[in-house]
C-alpha cells in the first residue's frame, strides 16, 4: 500500500466491515447506557422514567458489588496462575519425546472441547458431590469426612473447574512456543554451563514470554465473563461468595427484573474490564512489540 | 591444555552408523579443520567432542583425562555455532558474560573479562545492544566473544562463516586466524569449504562418510593426496581426472592433473581440444577445454590467455605434478617420470 491512491482504495474497501462491526457494538452499548439511566423494572412495564445516576448509585453501594468485584479478580487471577504454571509444566513434559505422543496431545486438549455447562455439571455431580462424588469416595476410603466443596469452598471449586477448562489452551500455546525455541541456543547454554533450571530461567522462559503474554490477554478477556460454570454449580452462593460481576448483573436484571440496575451494572463491568485491559497492556503489552 | 584424543570412537543413530571406528589426535595449540562434503559426519564428530552427542562406543580424552562421560559444560571447551545461537533477549554484554555468570564468577572479574573480550573483538560500542540490532559479522564476533571469556582448553567452530557474505567471510577468516595466533589455544573448525580449510588450518582432517580419508597439513594434502577423493576435494578449481587409455599410458587406472599444472599451447602438446567457456578473473583465466574421448578439462592460465571460445588448443600436463590412482582410488606413490 504505497501510493495515496491504493491507501484510499484500501480504506474504501475495508469500510463496510468496519461500519458493520461498529454498528454491532454501538447499538447495544448505547441501548444499555440508555436503560441504565431509567427506572425500568420488568414487573412494572410502562412505568419507565429517567432517574439519572440512581441506578449506578444503588449498584455501586451494594455490598454484593464489592464481593463480586473481589470474586471476579480472584477468579481471573487464580485461573491465570493455575493455567500458566500448569500449562508451562505440561508443555515441558509434552515436549519430551515419548511413546504415544500424538494421542496424549489430543487427550490433553480434550477438555477445551467440552461445553462449560457440561464440564461444570460433571465436576459438580461426579467429582465434588459430597455423597456420590469421586472425591467423597476417596475421602471415605481413607476414613475422612467428605468435604462439600461447592458449599464450603465455592469460589475455589469454581476456580478449579474453570482452570481445568483453560489449561489445555495455555498448554497448547505454550507448547508451540517451546517447540519454536532454537535448539542451538539450548545447546549453547548447555556448553556455557547452564543446568536445567538455569536453562529454563534464562533461555526458555524469556523465549516463552510473548506466548505467555498472549495467553494472559486472551484468557483475561474470557475469564472476566465466566457465567455458565457459576450458574450450574453454585448459583453465585452461598450468599454472594461465588458471585462475580457477570453473575451479579444477571441476578440484578433477570432474577430481580431490574433492567435499569442490570444495565448500570453492565456499564460498570465494561468500564472495569477496560481498566483491567489498560493495566494489562501497560504491564505486558511491551512484550508484544518487536 | 588443549590436547584431545579420540580412540575408536563410533556414533550410530539407530541402525545408521554415522561414524565408523575412528582414531584422531589433536595436539595442543593446533588449528585443526574438519572438512568434507555435507553429510560426511564432520559436525557430528565435533558434537561428540563437545559432548552434545554421546558416543556409541570408544573414548574421548581431553588433556589425558577420559572425558567420554563428562557433561559438555565440564569439558572446558567452548563452541561457536553455525547460527551463532546468541540469546536474543540479552544484551551483548550479558550474552558474553553468560558462561561466567553460570560459573558464578565474581561480577568485577566478569566485567573485566567481558571488557577485554569486547576490546579484542571490536565490540566495545555494541555492548548494550541486543543481538537483533547487530549485523551478521558482529553477531559472529559476539558468539566468539562468548567463547573466549571462558578461557577454554579448546574452541570448537561449527561452520561459523557459512551465514556470512563472501567479503565478510574473508575478513572473519583472517580474524579467526589472528585470534588463534594470539591465543595459541587449540581450535577445531568444521567447514565444507576447502578454501577455508586450506587458508586457516595447521592440520586438515578430510572426512567422507564418517571415515577419515587423510590427515595432514594443507600443502601435504595438496601435493600428495592419499586418494582420488582427497585429490578432488582439495584445490580449486577441482583437479581434472582422466581415465581409460590416456591413464593407462601412465600406468594407472586414473590420472589427475590440477588445472594450474596444465600447460596451454596453441601449437603443440599432449592433448588437443577446443576451448569451451573461458572465465576471465583478471589475475587468472579458467578455460574449460573439451578434448575428444575425455571429460572436459579445466585449465588455469596466469593472466590473460588470449584464446577464445572455439579456438583449438593443446594441453600438456606437468609430469612431476601428475597424480596417479589405482582402480580403488588409492594414490600410486612412486615417481612418475
Amino acid at each position: 500500500m504505497a501510493t495515496a491512491h491504493s491507501r484510499a482504495a484500501a480504506r474504501l474497501m475495508i469500510s463496510p466491515a468496519v461500519l458493520l462491526l461498529l454498528g454491532w457494538m454501538i447499538v447495544p452499548l448505547s441501548m444499555t447506557v440508555y436503560f441504565s439511566f431509567l427506572s425500568y423494572n420488568l414487573l412494572m412495564p410502562g412505568m419507565e422514567e429517567f432517574i439519572g445516576f440512581t441506578n449506578y448509585e444503588f449498584f455501586l453501594t451494594d455490598p454484593a458489588f464489592f464481593a463480586a468485584l473481589a470474586n471476579t479478580l480472584l477468579l481471573v487471577g487464580g485461573v491465570l496462575v493455575i493455567t500458566i504454571v500448569g500449562g508451562t509444566l505440561l508443555a515441558l513434559l509434552l515436549d519430551q519425546p515419548f511413546w504415544g505422543q500424538g494421542i496424549v496431545r489430543i487427550l490433553v486438549i480434550a477438555p477445551f472441547f467440552v461445553m462449560p455447562t457440561v464440564s461444570a455439571l460433571v465436576w459438580k455431580n461426579m467429582f465434588m458431590n459430597p455423597v456420590n462424588g469421586l472425591f467423597a469416595y476417596f475421602a471415605k476410603a481413607l476414613g475422612l469426612q467428605p468435604f462439600d466443596f461447592l458449599a464450603h469452598a465455592p469460589l475455589a471449586s469454581i476456580i478449579v473447574i474453570v482452570a481445568w477448562q483453560w489449561l489445555p489452551f495455555a498448554t497448547l500455546i505454550l507448547l508451540t512456543a517451546l517447540q519454536s525455541l532454537d535448539q542451538e541456543q539450548l545447546e549453547a547454554s548447555e556448553m556455557d554451563g547452564a543446568n536445567f533450571l538455569n536453562r529454563f530461567v534464562y533461555i526458555v522462559l524469556p523465549h516463552m514470554s510473548r506466548a505467555i503474554t498472549v495467553v494472559i490477554l486472551i484468557q483475561t478477556i474470557f475469564l472476566l465473563s465466566v457465567f455458565a460454570e457459576i450458574l450450574v454449580t453454585t448459583n453465585g452462593g452461598p450468599g454472594t461468595s461465588s458471585t462475580n460481576i457477570t453473575y451479579l448483573v444477571y441476578a440484578q436484571s433477570l432474577l430481580q427484573f431490574d433492567v435499569g440496575g442490570g444495565s448500570a451494572g453492565g456499564i460498570v463491568a465494561v468500564i472495569l474490564a477496560n481498566i483491567v485491559a489498560v493495566f494489562l497492556m501497560r504491564m505486558i503489552g511491551k512484550n508484544l512489540e518487536a | 591444555m588443549g590436547k584431545i584424543s579420540l580412540k575408536q570412537v563410533t556414533k550410530a543413530f539407530g541402525d545408521a552408523e554415522v561414524i565408523p571406528p575412528l582414531d584422531l589426535d589433536i595436539n595442543e595449540g593446533e588449528f585443526v579443520v574438519f572438512v568434507g562434503p555435507s553429510g560426511c559426519g564432520k559436525s557430528t564428530l565435533l558434537r561428540l567432542i563437545a559432548g552434545l552427542e554421546d558416543v556409541s562406543s570408544g573414548t574421548i580424552e581431553i588433556d589425558g583425562q577420559n572425558a567420554t562421560e563428562v557433561p559438555p559444560a565440564k569439558r572446558g571447551l567452548a563452541m561457536v555455532f553455525q547460527s551463532y545461537a546468541l540469546y536474543p533477549h540479552m544484551s551483548v554484554r550479558k550474552n558474553i558474560a553468560f558462561p561466567l555468570k553460570m560459573a558464578k564468577m565474581d561480577p568485577a572479574e566478569q566485567e573485566r573479562r567481558v571488557t577485554a573480550a569486547a576490546k579484542v573483538l571490536n565490540l566495545t560500542d555494541y555492548l548494550d545492544r541486543r543481538p537483533g540490532q547487530l549485523s551478521g559479522g558482529q553477531r559472529q564476533r559476539v558468539a566468539i566473544g562468548r567463547a573466549i571469556v571462558r578461557e577454554p582448553a579448546a574452541f570448537l567452530f561449527d561452520e561459523p562463516l557459512s551465514n556470512l557474505d563472501a567479503a565478510l567471510r574473508v575478513n572473519m577468516r583472517l580474524e579467526i586466524s589472528e585470534l588463534h595466533q594470539s591465543l595459541a589455544t587449540t581450535m577445531i573448525y568444521v567447514t565444507h569449504d576447502q578454501v577455508e580449510a586450506m587458508t586457516m588450518a595447521d592440520k586438515i582432517v578430510v572426512l567422507r562418510a564418517g571415515r577419515i580419508e587423510q590427515v595432514g597439513t594443507p600443502l601435504e594434502l595438496y601435493r600428495t593426496p592419499a586418494n582420488q577423493f582427497v585429490a578432488g576435494f582439495i584445490g580449486s578449481p577441482k583437479m581434472n581426472f582422466i581415465t581409460g587409455e590416456e591413464a593407462a599410458r601412465f600406468g594407472a587406472h586414473t590420472i589427475g592433473i590440477r588445472p594450474e599444472h596444465c600447460v596451454l599451447s596453441t601449437t603443440d602438446g599432449t592433448w588437443k581440444g577446443k576451448v569451451g567457456v573461458a572465465e576471465h578473473l583478471g589475475s587468472d583465466t579458467f578455460l574449460y577445454v573439451t578434448v575428444p574421448g575425455m571429460d572436459p578439462l579445466t585449465v588455469r592460465v596466469q593472466g590473460e590467455a588470449g584464446v577464445h571460445h572455439g579456438d583449438t588448443v593443446f594441453i600438456s600436463p606437468v609430469a612431476e605434478n601428475l597424480h596417479r590412482f589405482e582402480a580403488n582410488g588409492l594414490a600410486i606413490r612412486q615417481a612418475t617420470a
